[in-house]
């Protein structure tokens, strides 16, 4: 049992905050192996993988904004509503005043930067709940976004378009790939390698233990296996075709927020203030600033994410962003984040979000209908929720607690010779 | 106490956790109509063994047997445990603030008439039980606006109106200022002359040898042995040497002072309350530090210590209204955390679980939680550095965890304190103040906890300790202010202090001339 634990600690890096994200990823393998079983490897083919990408990315950019919303103990509701007033005025902005489209962009991140900064306000500043706050902005910027359009949908011009269906050019020598994606997932697997390699060094330099070189190794080849293949799917689907534009932009925003969050002192406030504020506060974290904070880069993000959107469909309409909040949330969620806050990781909203992405786009491609869809999504939402309450209530922090447990048991029993009362879990927060 | 008959008798009761032995073997033997008090450090398996008792634990889930007015009992659930007469009142109350004081003696338990709830019946009913704790309240006045020590009174009543004929008060009077303690310890006495039963679990060795008449002490989850007070002549130096299984030659580590000159200089304070206009919370206060010396402060509950103390670090309690504050000679401005913080200030307060920690963290990252630019180059956190600060922090505090990944929730209260201690001692503070620093800790961390303030004084930083034990402020202090309703009413040296000078000035208004 123990050793299982350890391999599963060492593979995945993990402690016990994430060990959930560990039962997704097990989730998700298992819809990609269910899918593309059932609709005869359609699942895994180029053309899909690029589809995805390029069709969800824009949710799961929006969970990176909503994980640190949720984790600082928010949530907001206005994402789609935002999303889609950026996009009208983009779009506006660049039909009627010929703006050209990289000012475009920079107008809609100062837009949602605008937005984020009146929601911050009342939700900092002045102490009314962010559900409110968003509520409100959901109606707002819905009402805005048909004012400004009146109603109607608004093309934008071909240079915008790229950063929703663009893709790398195709340069240099016949490989029958796309050169600039095979470079970028060379570049993933050095990075990759290096990173390993940084994790062991930092172990050594705290004396803890170092896991056995076989295990880093494999955790190196599963990756390494993972990331050629999609670099291979990518880079090889129609000419013309590769890593979506989108895609691209949202692997930054991963690495860049989950280093943010991880690593550094800002990312560390924000999971003090939602894992308990007033302690946060009496160790000299600025609740307000960083709330306010956390509000308006969520605002900045569902900005992006509009217009992505926009770009993709080559023209802002009324019904843009509709209910894209509660896929959000729901990626957030499934991801592992933790409805009171204070718990949660980027990574684990973008495992939720592929999630939920691989099952919309494998249920459609059997043909099942969007009501279905959204029963089965409803059910997930749940069911992974349910698991990690139960398994909370347990004591237990993973699947492979569960399924080992006759294996605990006798663990325990050997364990129970020299009483330990003092990690009694049950009793920790009762025990005066 | 001439053997009375048995109530109630725990056998060979074991109770395992995964991977934990909680209870092992332990037997409890309660006789009708007395005060039965259960010792033990934390950890020792007290909690458990009143919720394996309780029906907390349901049966089945326990080896052992429980014998209940001579049968045995298969309790599956509280509900169970309290229709037999045994009622448990936690130390974190279970009452709902914004309801009456009837509404939650009869909560779950409304007195009904054809479908509705007879509210004038359960009124009348309320008087009594209220009359029977000797508790002078209107029944309806809501619980949020009496203090805890009514709080608890009412608990009781609620006891009582299940007809209850065992009470267990697991630590009643760890959050009462000595008057309602002892107004507490009375009405259990007056219980006993009743024929009720209490068993009561208490760090509060004073108490429990005023008030009890059996002692059982577990350490370990073991029963160690059972006293019984007035035939063993116990004291509380004998209840501690069975708790710890040693002898504890002193309550306070030795320790020299070496005093230095006056750094830390406080000017006429005045707060007001953040809620109400008129209320002052501290009163024009003034007073001194000096390097290397212990500074208690005495007072009542709600006598504005942790008001004083809160609002000085860095405004975070009630509205600034004025007063300086000086270190060093100079003047200083303590307008936020991070300023006070900066200034050297630190501030461990009274309520480790609810202000004092994130309980969602792990060790180590709550150690460094007050002063992270202090790990961190240009923002990003080095995670070598904080392993090797909080391995040095666990080491030096001898904070019992395997690994300084463990989540501080798993920590025993005298471990979770010592990580809170960590975490502002990683600041470097010239002044630190301790609301509170033991309580809620077995006596064997208290020891533990004043060898760490005075090695802290000894490194010629200034320390502050708020209390409502006064032996521990006598036994811990080189001077004492004492604080009554927001005013510093005297300060005692060393020497002068007695708890009955000192009880005096908590209690009167006018300024001592014993200063």
């Amino acid at each position: 049992m123990s050793r299982i634990k350890d391999l599963q600690k060492n593979l995945f890096g993990g402690t016990t905050s994430n060990a959930r994200q560990f039962g997704m990823i097990f989730t998700l393998v298992a819809i990609v192996l269910l899918f593309q079983i059932w609709t005869g490897g359609l699942t895994l083919t180029s053309g899909n993988l690029i589809a995805v990408v390029s069709q969800y990315s824009y949710i799961l950019i929006l969970a990176v904004g909503m994980l640190m919303v949720i984790v600082a103990g928010h949530i907001d509701l206005s994402v789609g509503s935002v999303a889609a007033f950026t996009g009208i005025v983009v779009a506006k902005a660049m039909q009627e005043h010929s703006l050209p489209w990289p000012v475009g962009i920079l107008l809609g991140l100062v837009v949602g930067a605008a937005i984020g900064a009146w929601q911050g306000f009342w939700v900092a500043y002045v102490g009314v709940p962010a559900f409110i706050v968003t509520l409100a902005g959901m109606m707002l910027f819905r009402g805005g976004n048909q004012y400004i359009g009146n109603a109607d949908t608004v093309p934008v011009p071909a240079g915008f378009r790229k950063i929703g269906a663009g893709f790398l050019p195709e340069v240099g020598p016949d490989t029958g790939y796309n050169n600039l994606t095979l470079l970028l997932g060379l570049a993933a697997c050095a990075g990759m390698v290096w990173r390993e390699w940084k994790a062991r060094q930092t172990r050594r330099e705290m004396n803890a233990d170092v896991a056995p070189v076989w295990i880093t190794v494999l955790r190196l080849a599963v990756m390494l296996g993972v990331i050629v293949f999609a670099t291979l799917r990518f880079a090889g689907g129609r000419i013309g075709t590769s890593l979506p534009i989108s895609g691209i932009i949202l692997i930054v925003l991963v690495l860049a927020y989950s280093y943010y969050t991880r690593n550094t002192i800002g990312g560390r406030h924000i999971y003090a203030v939602g894992g308990n504020a007033r302690a946060a506060e009496l160790s000299g974290v600025k609740l307000k600033r960083v709330n306010f904070m956390v509000m308006m880069n969520m605002s900045v993000l569902a900005a992006l994410a509009g217009m992505i959107f926009v770009a993709r469909s080559a023209a802002s309409g009324p019904q843009d962003g509709l209910s894209w909040e509660l896929d959000a949330i729901a990626a957030v969620f499934i991801g592992g984040a933790a409805v009171s806050g204070g718990l949660g990781t980027i990574s684990g909203s973008i495992v939720g979000g592929l999630v939920m992405a691989l099952l919309n786009n494998g249920l459609q491609l059997e043909g099942v209908g969007s009501d279905m869809v959204q029963i089965i999504k409803g059910l997930v939402l749940l069911l992974a929720v349910a698991f990690d309450v139960y398994s909370k209530r347990q004591g237990r922090f993973s699947i492979i607690g569960t399924l080992m447990r006759p294996f605990r048991q006798e663990q325990s029993a050997n364990a129970a010779d020299q009483p330990a009362p003092a990690s009694d879990p049950d009793k920790a927060p009762v025990a005066g | 106490m001439t053997q009375a008959p048995t109530l109630l008798e725990m056998r060979s009761i074991t109770k395992t956790f995964p991977g934990v032995k909680a209870l092992a073997d332990v037997n409890l033997v309660v006789r009708e109509g007395e005060i039965h008090a259960i010792c033990g450090e934390n950890g020792a398996g007290k909690s458990t063994l009143m919720k394996v008792l309780s029906g907390v634990h349901p049966h089945g889930s326990y080896a052992g047997d429980i014998l209940y007015r001579g049968d045995e009992v298969r309790f599956q659930d509280i509900r169970a445990s309290e229709q037999a007469g045994i009622v448990i009142i936690h130390q974190e109350l279970a009452l709902v603030p914004g309801m009456s004081i009837t509404e939650n003696i009869f909560l779950g338990n409304e007195p009904r008439r054809r479908g509705a709830i007879d509210w004038k019946a359960a009124q009348l009913r309320a008087l009594e039980l209220l009359e029977q704790v000797g508790l002078r309240e209107d029944p309806d006045t809501l619980i949020k606006d009496i203090g805890v020590g009514k709080q608890q009174l009412v608990e009781i009543a609620k006891a009582f109106s299940k007809d209850v004929k065992l009470l267990i008060l697991d630590e009643p009077t760890a959050a009462l200022n000595e008057d309602d303690s002892r107004h507490l310890l009375d009405l259990l006495r007056g219980f006993r002359e009743r024929g009720i039963t209490s068993i009561i679990i208490s760090h509060k060795l004073n108490e429990i040898e005023a008030v009890a008449d059996t002692i059982t002490i577990l350490r370990d989850g073991r029963t160690i042995e059972s006293l019984d007070v007035k035939a063993d002549g116990v004291n509380e130096d004998r209840i501690v040497r069975g708790m710890v299984g040693r002898e504890l030659s002193s309550r306070f580590p030795d320790h020299t002072p070496d005093i230095g000159e006056v750094f830390f200089e406080v000017h006429d304070w005045t707060v007001r309350h953040p809620n109400s206009d008129e209320r002052l919370v501290c009163k024009g206060s003034s007073f001194n530090v000096r390097r290397g010396e212990i500074v208690g402060f005495a007072g009542l509950m709600g006598a504005g210590r942790t008001e004083l103390a809160m609002s000085l670090f860095g405004r975070s309690y009630g509205t600034y209204l004025s007063g300086r504050v000086y270190k060093d000679g100079e003047e200083i401005q303590l307008k936020s955390v991070s300023a006070a913080i900066r200034h050297g200030l630190a501030y461990v307060s009274e309520d480790r679980k609810s202000i004092g920690l994130n309980l969602l963290d792990d060790i180590k990252t709550s150690m460094v939680a007050a002063k992270l630019p202090k790990i961190a180059k240009r923002g990003v956190i080095d995670p070598v550095s904080e392993h090797r600060i909080a391995e040095e922090y666990r080491d030096s505090l001898r904070i019992k965890t395997p690994s300084v990944d463990e989540g501080v929730v798993k920590l025993s209260g005298g471990n979770q304190q010592k990580v809170v201690l960590a975490k502002w001692m990683f600041t470097d503070p010239d002044l630190l103040i301790l609301d509170e620093p033991t309580r809620g800790i077995d006596v064997g961390a208290k020891y533990e906890i004043y060898g760490i303030i005075q090695r802290l004084v000894g490194q010629g930083k200034g320390v502050i300790v708020i209390s409502s034990e006064l032996p521990e402020l006598i036994g811990l202090c080189d001077r004492i202010y004492t604080v009554f309703e927001g005013t510093i009413t005297g300060e005692v040296a060393r020497r002068d202090a007695d708890p009955e000078l000192l009880m005096k000035q908590m209690t009167a208004t006018k300024k001592s001339p014993t200063s």
